[in-house]
């Protein structure tokens, strides 16, 4: 038997069950702070999925001297905030461009809900990843990161600009203050409870 | 023509091994989808691998003596998720490891969600 019972890690396997897992997750442009703020709420680790290059990618990707590669790998940031034995929080940073869609399906299947992050000064950028929760009908907030060379606006010019309606919370952080971040994850979460007792649909169907 | 005689840049060709040399070139892990968040818990008591298996595999198999997510055993191998599911589903044909959930219910559970948001408060 490969696992004897004076092994604590095997006797602990044989107690604890699972926790319930949360899926959250952190989408937005490029360099908008996804990673800083994973970062700031927990350990972050790469994670990386090796995917099929994709036909949206083509063109995008230099493939000159490699027309033979078909698959690339793709780095996702990933944090666990435990919370106790028994609920876990998984936080994934997904790139945001459009031409990672394919890995967004399964990303959002089962998840909790997302922060989309919004850079005033590429605030485009931000764009595909709200229309992805949109029609995907997941609980989604929008967290403006707010850099120290940005420009402010204030809150309903923002909202505006964003195209976003009233019932999608919009909030400012500094994604490099813990508290900052937590507060983010904190309205997420107080979304996707209001939707719930409001009897909106939580998780979208795969 | 190839990209060395035709003068051009051969790029960076990556690790030595391939990652998917690894599973033998298999992309799809066998029987039922393994989500990123799935618990994997090592059989207590399974006797060793009898079957052709790899260094990662045993490695697996010890990383989830405590249950541990998809998305944990990953990053902790450093091989790319559909790698590791492929491992994951050997090993699971095998009867040495369990793989669970995610329980999604619990997401339409205001106490959960509650709960959730109060532990982040205290963050």
């Amino acid at each position: 038997m490969p696992y004897a019972d004076s092994d604590p890690a095997a006797a602990l396997a044989a107690t604890s069950a699972a926790p319930f897992a949360i899926k959250i997750l952190i989408a937005g442009g490029f360099g908008v702070g996804k990673t800083t703020l994973v970062g700031s709420v927990s350990e972050v680790r790469p994670l990386r999925t090796e995917e099929d290059l994709s036909e949206p990618g083509s063109g995008v990707d230099a493939l000159d001297g490699v027309e033979r590669k078909t698959t690339t790998t793709v780095a996702m940031d990933f944090g666990r905030i435990t919370i106790n034995d028994d609920l876990v929080v998984y936080l994934f940073g997904t790139p945001g461009q459009k031409r990672f869609w394919f890995m967004w399906d399964e990303l959002a299947y089962g998840a909790l809900g997302a922060v989309v992050m919004a850079d005033t000064r590429r605030l485009a950028d931000c764009f595909p990843s709200i229309d992805y929760f949109e029609r995907a009908g997941m609980p989604f907030v929008v967290a403006v990161n707010c850099f120290d060379d940005a420009r402010r606006y204030p809150l309903p010019t923002m909202r505006a600009a964003l195209n976003l309606t009233d019932d999608i919370p919009l909030l400012l952080c500094d994604a490099r203050q813990r508290s900052s971040s937590r507060d983010v994850l904190v309205a997420l979460v107080e979304h996707a409870l209001a939707r719930l007792s409001a009897g909106q649909q939580v998780t979208p169907a795969r | 023509m190839n990209a060395r005689r035709s003068g051009r840049q051969v790029p960076e060709s990556g690790p030595v091994v391939r990652p998917y040399a690894l599973i033998a070139g298999r992309t799809r892990p066998s029987g039922q989808a393994i989500d990123l968040i799935a618990s994997v818990c090592a059989v207590r008591g399974a006797s060793a691998p009898d079957f052709d298996c790899e260094p990662e595999h045993l490695r697996l198999l010890r990383m989830c003596r405590v249950p541990a997510s998809v998305a944990d055993l990953a990053a902790g191998l450093d091989l790319p998720l559909g790698v590791v599911r492929v491992l994951i589903a050997d090993l699971r044909d095998h009867g040495l490891v369990t793989v669970t959930g995610p329980a999604t219910a619990g997401l339409s559970d205001g106490r959960i969600l509650k709960e959730v948001a109060d532990a982040l408060r205290r963050l």
